[in-house]
C-alpha cells in the first residue's frame, strides 16, 4: 500500500474502533440516564463492583496477553498479595511484594 | 516544586497501573511495529481507542487487512462487558459536561476498579480525583504504546512477569471491596462463577459470560427482595 492508502485505511480503522469502544462504555449513560436513581441500579451499583473485581482476578489466569503463566506460581503470588494486604493494608507494599516474588519465579524459569 | 495533595493522591493511587500499563502498552507497540507502519499510528490508537484487549485484537485484524464492519463487530463483542461497568456507575458519576464524557471514554478495567474501590481521600473533590486518575492511566498507556512501537523489537524485555501488577492490583482492590461491603456472599458467588467460566468458556468470552451470569444472579436476588418486601 502507498502512504496515502495506508493513512486512510488506518484512520478508518482507528475511527471505527474508537467509536465502537466508546459506544460500549457510554451506552448505559446514553440510554438509562433518566433511571439513574432506580433501586435496581442502586443494587447493581453496590454489588457489581466487588463481583467484577473477583472476576478480573480469576480472568488473569486466562489472560495471556503479557503473562505467560502456569497456574501455581500465580496462585501462590496472589495468595502472598492477599496475606500482605490483610496484614499491613498498604496497597503498594502488597502489590510490589507479590510482583517481585512473581518476577523472581518467572525469571528463574519456574513459571 | 510542590505537589498538591490532590495530585499526590492521584499518583499514589494510580502507581500500580503505571507499572501495568507501561509494559502492556509497550507489548502492544512492539506487536504493532511488526506490521511495518509508522509508530505514530500506535500512539493515535492509544489516544483515540484506549482499550487493551481491543488494540491487541486490532493488530491481528489489521495484519489480515480485515474490513471495517468485521472490526466493528469484533470490538463490540470483545468490549461489551464495559456496558455493565457503566450500569454500576450511574449514581457515582461526580463529573458533569465534557469531564463526565472523558471519564466514560476512559473506563478501562483498571480505571473502573480504582474508581469503585478507592475511597476519595479526605478533603479532596471526588470528581477531580476520578477525572485525574482516568487521565493519568491513559497517559501511562499512551506512553507505553509509543515507546513500544518506536523502539520496536530492539526493546529488551528483561521485565518478564511485571504484568503481574494488574492481577495483584485487582486482588488488593477485592480485599478493599470486602472491607467496605462486609458481606462475603457476592465474593463467593463471583468466585464460583469465575472458576466455572474459566473452566468452560473460551478466553475471549469468559469475562462477558461471567458478568452476564453475575448480573442474572443479582437481578433474581433483587426480585426476591422485592417479593419479600411486598409480602410483608
Amino acid at each position: 500500500m502507498n502512504n496515502l492508502t495506508t493513512f486512510w485505511y488506518l484512520t478508518g480503522v482507528i475511527a471505527v474502533l474508537a467509536g465502537t469502544t466508546f459506544l460500549t462504555r457510554a451506552l448505559p449513560f446514553l440510554v438509562l440516564s433518566r433511571a439513574a436513581n432506580h433501586p435496581l441500579l442502586n443494587h447493581l451499583g453496590r454489588l457489581l463492583p466487588p463481583i467484577v473485581m473477583v472476576l478480573l482476578v480469576v480472568y488473569s489466569f486466562k489472560n495471556d496477553a503479557a503473562l505467560s503463566v502456569s497456574f501455581l506460581p500465580e496462585l501462590g503470588c496472589l495468595a502472598l498479595v492477599a496475606v500482605l494486604h490483610l496484614a499491613f493494608r498498604q496497597p503498594l507494599l502488597s502489590i510490589v511484594g507479590g510482583t517481585a516474588a512473581y518476577m523472581t519465579l518467572v525469571q528463574m524459569g519456574l513459571s | 516544586m510542590t505537589v498538591s495533595p490532590l495530585n499526590a493522591a492521584v499518583f499514589r493511587t494510580s502507581l500500580p497501573v503505571l507499572f501495568g500499563y507501561l509494559p502492556l502498552g509497550a507489548a502492544f507497540g512492539v506487536l504493532f511495529s511488526d506490521l511495518g507502519y509508522h509508530w505514530s499510528y500506535a500512539v493515535a490508537m492509544g489516544i483515540f481507542i484506549y482499550a487493551g484487549a481491543g488494540q491487541f485484537l486490532a493488530v491481528g485484524l489489521i495484519a489480515n487487512q480485515a474490513g471495517l464492519t468485521e472490526m466493528a463487530i469484533a470490538t463490540l463483542l470483545l468490549n461489551s462487558r464495559h456496558i455493565f461497568y457503566g450500569l454500576s456507575l450511574m449514581n457515582r458519576m461526580h463529573n458533569r459536561g465534557w469531564r463526565k464524557w472523558y471519564q466514560i471514554f476512559g473506563l478501562t478495567d483498571e480505571t473502573y476498579s480504582l474508581i469503585t474501590s478507592t475511597p476519595v481521600p479526605h478533603g479532596i473533590n471526588a470528581g477531580q480525583f476520578h477525572f485525574r486518575i482516568t487521565a493519568m492511566n491513559q497517559l501511562y498507556w499512551v506512553v507505553g504504546c509509543g515507546l513500544g512501537a518506536w523502539l520496536g523489537s530492539q526493546l529488551e524485555f528483561s521485565t518478564d512477569g511485571i504484568a503481574f501488577v494488574l492481577p495483584a492490583l485487582f486482588m488488593v482492590l477485592t480485599i478493599e471491596q470486602y472491607k467496605h461491603l462486609k458481606d462475603i456472599r457476592p465474593f463467593l458467588t463471583a468466585l464460583l462463577i469465575g472458576i466455572g467460566t474459566l473452566a468452560f468458556v473460551s478466553r475471549d468470552h469468559m469475562l462477558l459470560v461471567a458478568i452476564l451470569l453475575s448480573l442474572s444472579v443479582l437481578m433474581m436476588q433483587y426480585a426476591s427482595i422485592n417479593r419479600r418486601a411486598t409480602n410483608e
